[in-house]
């Protein structure tokens, strides 16, 4: 399937929904509100779209200019060699979207980095714990406003003598 | 039966099959050419320890050919790459677990000063852990700068106190 004809059906599926982004460098963007998530997904799994692998999801920072986060989420179709990204807002005051663990496996521990990395928080995820880092660190690193010299060892340090 | 005369004992039974040295210098030239490693390899600097190591450069000729993969055998700890603060208390672990004498090197610029991950989650320099013997720059390191660097480590052993078992203690 086309992405033209992609966007089509998704405008089609859910009118006023979606906001399609010009495609930049052979991408096809397309926009939605954190709500409509798990829809969405739902329907460009399934057929006639058949967006069946989750290449990757991810997160953006954007609180310093636009006051959000930003979810990422690629998406590859194998029957026809397309690629899509699924961009939507989670604002700072509500710092939660639904999980995509039920549709995708993979999910699972991608969304635990994101957890990990940027703090936004998974509804309905089956294990929502850090992935990279270890109990007690505070914090999530990959925010602008994470001190840039702070550590936080998971063991004591040795003062160095000489 | 008189009594032994040491030296006409040693001239008329051993026939000069002897030497003569200081126990400390004995132990010493024993440890330098027999250090068993332990490689503890987290990054990419273990492509220049694996050829440092294999043929081309082939550092058994000093006298490291033995690996072991146990840190209870070895003498002493290659740290090669990169140490998270995740994997630091791995790291002590495994030089807590080392028989004494041991020594251990640091390979590479990130084991040796937390190179050019300067944040959150790297230990920058692992002497920040555990005490280290010889740095190695580098990134990654040559091999004949790994060379170098055990050279180093030997000359440090030959010249050290050496602590044996039998020493009288003051």
């Amino acid at each position: 399937m086309e992405n033209k004809k992609v966007i089509d059906a998704l405008t089609k599926a859910f009118p006023g929904k979606v906001t399609e982004v010009p495609d930049r460098l052979g991408d096809t963007i397309v926009r939605i509100e954190k709500d409509d998530l798990l829809i969405i997904m739902d329907f460009l799994k399934n057929r006639p779209c058949e967006f069946t692998m989750l290449l990757d999801l991810t997160c953006v920072d954007y609180l310093s200019s636009k006051g959000c986060f930003e979810m990422v989420y690629h998406l590859f179709s194998i029957s026809s060699n397309k690629r899509i990204r699924i961009k939507s807002e989670v604002r700072k005051n509500e710092l939660d979207i639904d999980s995509l663990s039920d549709l995708w496996k993979n999910a699972n521990w991608l969304e635990r980095e994101v957890f990990d990395m940027f703090g936004i928080n998974f509804k309905g995820h089956p294990d929502m714990r850090r992935l990279f880092m270890y109990e007690g660190f505070e914090g999530y690193p990959l925010c602008k406003d994470y001190p840039l010299r702070k550590r936080q060892p998971k063991i004591p340090l040795r003062k160095i003598t000489k | 039966m008189g009594k032994i005369k040491p030296r006409a004992y040693y001239r008329e039974t051993l026939n000069g099959g002897f030497i003569a040295t200081k126990i400390n210098y004995m132990l010493g030239w024993g440890r330098k050419y027999s250090l068993f490693h332990y490689p503890f390899i987290t990054a990419c600097c273990g492509m220049e320890y694996m050829s440092a190591a294999c043929a081309h450069w082939d550092f058994d000729r000093f006298g490291v050919g033995m690996t072991t993969f146990s840190p209870r055998q070895a003498d002493m700890l290659f740290v090669v790459g990169t140490i998270s603060q995740k994997e630091a208390p791995v790291l002590k672990t495994v030089y807590e677990q080392m028989c004494e004498p041991n020594w251990v090197i640091a390979c590479g610029a990130c084991a040796v000063s937390g190179g050019i991950y300067d944040n959150y989650a790297v230990v920058q320099g692992i002497d920040k852990i555990i005490p280290v013997d010889v740095f190695i720059p580098g990134c990654p390191p040559r091999p004949e700068t790994i060379l170098n660097a055990i050279e180093k480590l030997q000359d440090k052993i030959q010249h050290q106190k050496q602590d044996w078992k039998w020493k009288i203690k003051k």
